[in-house]
């Protein structure tokens, strides 16, 4: 066998995909020709077991589970000599990799290709809707094409960016060499791609891609064309993920903190996932479970779904939403950590009342866990469920309040730098409230009678989840750019980005709370003519929205490859992040720091987060970033 | 990295910001009751349901202005300005009176509101004083039209797809579906609960206002889910109870095949307005079904009659329209069709439809 076989890497894993594919032939065609089948060749059976068994011998090949298969198997384990840590080129992104930096840009980078494909989504759902009737895709293509857009951008773009975001500058912060776990954070990326595949996959299923929505509410998805197994397995790899990464993210954090690093002295992106790793081991789960139920259902008949069988409706509804309520938190919580990093460093004050900002995440970490069926107020589930989850979701909105009022609070008296990561902090800000608002009044059960499955919940998912976590996603990453990169990205570019994107972002969803109230239902290819005015107007500035990214886009390319060069700590940040060169040495910190105070003291001279123990305090950037560094205003 | 010692925050900072605050949330709530942002009123639900987001939209406006307004005044007065690149806030830490404000303000407005709209929620679905009188309606989902079960005066079912309701009197839904979850949904009406298998699920409304109403379903159900939508007909007691009497008696009828004396009469039925619009009962043709000489364009629900129609004779396109399940074209699923349409069609229009079918995919 030649060596490429032999070895981990991407010629061994393609022969063993193909091989997965055999097996997945084999296997089925065993079983149903022992079983006495007919036909013996059932190729929707065949896929079904390839959608679940190719991934792995995938993985296998790449050689994620080697160190583990040796191990198990009582042969030497190749001891960690991290001689494969850091990325030497491009190309070193390509296979797997144990250091958390390379594993932090692995997943930014792919989520945000995830970004672009589910944009391009957006835009050709836009396309449809600008007009009545039918014009560009047919009813099943367009049930298709809003069914990935959501499952794109919620498993694999709003999650995994925030875990690879986390990745990154989570170590750092907390003064560790790495996570806990490295071989599992590589394995946690690499089945996020299988899961990008399986969605994207679907189009070219056999009676097209799954298209009961990113619900997929049984029995409508028990019954539906082949493509439905592809999100019902997609998603247990992007799940398996999460669940892996926040374990990593839980131990990690409780373990691997710098002496003299308290909870209490943890930075609030540092409490925000550890909230959000709590929220995700406890509920994803569940959303495995609801999709196996309809695998069970789909492939061997179990009937969990069917009503003439004994089954139950709604309990798809009930499992579901016990992970995909908490999911909206998962989504959300990361981007508060990010916020009030940003608003702390850009307002040069510390955040307003941090240990109730710490405790408001863990109250709503609880407290999520006890709203789930206001997804369900129509839904036809026992009447007397409703008023006491009508309590509890409106309840949310305090810890949220106080959130929002803090950081209000840290600004106040400050001295705002408004350069892009501030304008976007200053963005979710007010389009989160907005979001937040329109939150509480779904929650009061009368106005969602009217408002459920209409453009009134389109408009208000947007704004939690666009203007809320994709502009702090925005935030972060340019924030974090130059710790990542050791570039400097543009910031002319990234002001005009927020610029334009906060305009067309209204423009496109403020007027969907108006046809919604108006009665225009959600999920329609086609709609009644008097929406049509409106849909036109949406349609328009979402395509502005869509190029709005494309500054974006371009501004990170060209800022990676020739921007100018970041020193370590061009925002003059005291969190351990910014103590160490940009992008970091390879093993993070050549001595271990020692944390001496809180993370956020500005205002104090001399203040120091952590202390290196062989050299002095570190010196913090004097005056403005360093010479290159574009000025602002 | 020099402590900001500015004191700006001089009282009369936080004086206009108090007055432009107030003046902004003045002028949104008036502007928020103004707008008309609901369909018609066409039920007391409506109105109750309208009054409650009208104490939303109240409460709403101040909150959204009040964050815009501290984060406006803020990079007013203290954006960085050149020179101060090596500035620092003041450190502080936070305020246990602010917070404790900011924490319970919230959490009486959230009661506040949390106690009128379970009051309103018990309004809507109160039963009305004379529960005798009120009319109960059976709506069956399925993909994808609705059908409605009346009782008739003597008793026995009537089955429609239009929905008749009568002015000033409680109706009851009873919702239910024949094959995956459905939503029924009037706007107007404000009122909806999913259509679900194995369930009955029910709600009351009392129209208030004569005219017609589209009916929409509002649950993801399959390909044909945006063209799940029919239409309400809210009418005069008398003229209801006329129309109940005339569909008993129609049902009461020998089996002459449901079309009753209309069919007598040959009226010019103009088949092309039944394929495009349907006949006030049926579903349209049009909506699923590409027909060239009928311009209605290529959907993917059901299939293109110009092609599969091809060649065929009328009695094939007779059963495909009132047994569609009997040939399925290829590449499209069983069970999309609704099955109903010998019910809802009457024999004579029926047999225009094959005819002009027949007429308009002859090569």
């Amino acid at each position: 066998m030649p060596a490429a076989v032999r070895h981990a890497g991407w010629t061994r894993a393609t022969t063993f995909t193909v091989l997965g594919i055999a097996f997945s032939y084999a296997l089925s065609l065993g079983a149903r020709a022992g079983l006495g089948y007919d036909p013996v060749l059932d190729g929707e059976a065949v896929l079904q077991i390839s959608l679940v068994t190719v991934p792995f011998f995938f993985l296998v090949g790449l050689g994620l589970f080697d160190y583990w298969g040796y191990y198990m198997s009582g042969r030497p384990t190749r001891p960690e000599d991290h001689s494969g840590h850091g990325a030497k080129s491009w190309k070193s992104y390509l296979y797997p990799n144990t250091d958390h930096k390379v594993i932090g840009i692995q997943y930014t980078v792919l989520s945000f290709f995830f970004l672009f494909v589910g944009g391009l989504f957006a835009m050709l759902i836009r396309a449809e809707l600008a007009q009545p009737g039918r014009q560009f895709i047919d009813a099943n293509t367009y049930n298709g094409v809003f069914s990935v857009h959501a499952s794109i951008l919620i498993f694999l773009f709003i999650i995994p960016v925030f875990a690879g975001l986390a990745n990154f500058v989570l170590p750092l912060m907390i003064g560790a060499p790495d996570m806990a776990f490295p071989r599992l954070n590589a394995l946690s990326f690499w089945l996020l791609p299988i899961a990008g595949v399986m969605m994207l996959g679907s189009f070219f299923a056999p009676g097209g891609s799954f298209a009961s929505g990113w619900t997929a509410y049984a029995p409508l998805s028990d019954s539906a064309p082949i493509g439905q197994v592809f999100f019902t397995i997609g998603v247990q790899f992007a799940g398996a993920s999460s669940i892996a990464t926040a374990l990593n993210f839980l131990v990690t954090i409780i373990t691997m903190r710098a002496p003299g690093m308290s909870f209490f002295r943890m930075p609030l992106l540092v409490w925000a996932n550890f909230s959000t790793s709590l929220l995700v081991v406890i509920a994803t789960p569940f959303v495995a479970a609801s999709q196996f139920f309809v695998l069970l259902d789909r492939a061997l008949g179990f009937n969990f779904f069917d009503h003439g069988q004994g089954g139950d409706v709604l309990m798809y509804q009930h499992v579901f939403w016990f992970y995909s309520h908490p999911a909206v938190y998962i989504m959300m919580l990361p981007g508060f950590g990010i916020i009030s990093e940003v608003l702390a460093v850009k307002s040069r004050k510390p955040i307003f009342g941090y240990r109730m900002m710490a405790f408001s995440l863990l109250a709503i970490v609880a407290l999520g866990f006890t709203v789930w069926a206001h997804h369900m107020f129509v839904s036809g589930m026992q009447n007397w469920i409703r008023v006491p989850m009508m309590i509890t979701t409106a309840i949310i909105a305090v810890p949220t309040g106080i959130k929002i009022f803090s950081w209000l609070a840290t600004l106040w008296r400050g001295v705002l730098r408004l350069d892009t990561p501030m304008l976007f902090a200053l963005g979710f800000l007010t389009m989160f409230t907005l979001g937040g608002i329109s939150g509480v009044m779904l929650a009061m059960i009368p106005i969602t009678i009217h408002v459920s499955d209409t453009y009134f919940i389109v408009a208000h998912i947007h704004y939690v989840l666009f203007g809320g976590s994709l502009f702090t996603i925005f935030a972060g990453v340019y924030y974090w750019f130059p710790k990542m990169t050791g570039r400097m990205y543009d910031e002319r570019l990234g002001k005009l980005h927020f610029w334009l994107t906060f305009i067309f972002f209204n423009a496109t969803f403020a007027p969907m709370h108006l046809i919604g109230l108006d009665g225009m239902p959600r999920r329609v290819a086609d709609y009644a003519d008097k929406y049509a005015g409106w849909n036109l107007a949406i349609s328009l500035a979402s395509f502005g929205l869509g190029l709005s990214t494309l500054i974006f886009a371009y501004n990170i390319i060209a800022s990676w490859r020739g921007g100018p060069r970041a020193v370590g700590n061009p925002w003059r940040g005291l969190t351990l992040e910014w103590q160490v060169s940009s992008p970091p040495p390879v093993f993070n910190f050549d001595a271990i720091p020692t944390v001496v105070g809180g993370p956020y003291e500005y205002g104090v001279p001399g203040a120091v987060h952590g202390v290196f123990a062989d050299q002095p305090p570190p010196v913090v950037a004097a005056g403005a970033p360093a010479a290159k560094t574009p000025t602002d205003e | 990295m020099a402590v900001d010692s500015r004191s700006r925050t001089s009282r009369r900072t936080i004086v206009q910001m108090v007055v432009v605050g107030t003046l902004a949330s003045i002028i949104g709530v008036l502007w928020g009751l103004y707008i008309d942002w609901f369909p018609v009123q066409g039920s007391t639900q409506a109105r109750k349901i309208d009054d409650l987001w009208d104490l939303m939209i109240a409460f709403a406006v101040p909150v959204f202005v009040l964050v815009v307004t501290v984060v406006l005044f803020a990079v007013k007065e203290f954006r960085m300005r050149p020179g101060e690149e090596n500035l620092d806030g003041p450190n502080i830490h936070g305020s246990t009176k602010l917070e404790i404000v900011w924490t319970t303000i919230p959490a009486v407005i959230i009661f506040i509101l949390i106690g009128y709209a379970a009051t309103i929620l018990s309004d809507i679905e109160a039963a009305p004083a004379n529960a005798a009188q009120e009319l109960k309606v059976d709506v069956y989902g399925q993909q994808f039209a609705w059908t409605f079960k009346y009782t008739g005066a003597d008793g026995k079912p009537i089955n429609t797809t239009r929905l008749y309701l009568p002015e000033g009197q409680s109706v009851k839904f009873n919702v239910h579906s024949k094959d995956v979850i459905h939503d029924f949904w009037i706007p107007a009406m404000r009122m909806k609960i999913d259509a679900v298998p194995g369930v009955t699920t029910s709600y009351r409304i009392t129209p208030i206002r004569v005219g017609s109403y589209p009916v929409v379903c509002a649950e993801l159900c399959g390909l044909g889910h945006a063209v799940m939508r029919q239409t309400a007909y809210v009418m005069p007691p008398a003229k209801f109870n006329a129309w109940l009497a005339s569909k008993s008696a129609s049902a009461a009828a020998p089996a002459a095949g449901g079309g009753g004396s209309a069919a007598a009469a040959p009226a010019a039925i103009d088949a092309k307005a039944i394929f495009t619009k349907g006949n006030g009962e049926s579903v349209a043709c049009g909506s699923c079904h590409q027909l060239a000489a009928a311009g209605t364009p290529a959907g993917g629900i059901g299939p293109d009659l110009d092609k599969v129609l091809a060649g065929k004779d009328a009695a094939f396109i007779k059963t495909s329209i009132v047994d569609p399940q009997a040939e399925i074209a290829k590449g499209y699923p069983p069970n999309v069709m609704p099955p109903n349409f010998g019910q809802t069609l009457k024999p004579a229009e029926i047999d225009a439809l094959v005819q002009y079918l027949v007429k308009s995919t002859r090569k």
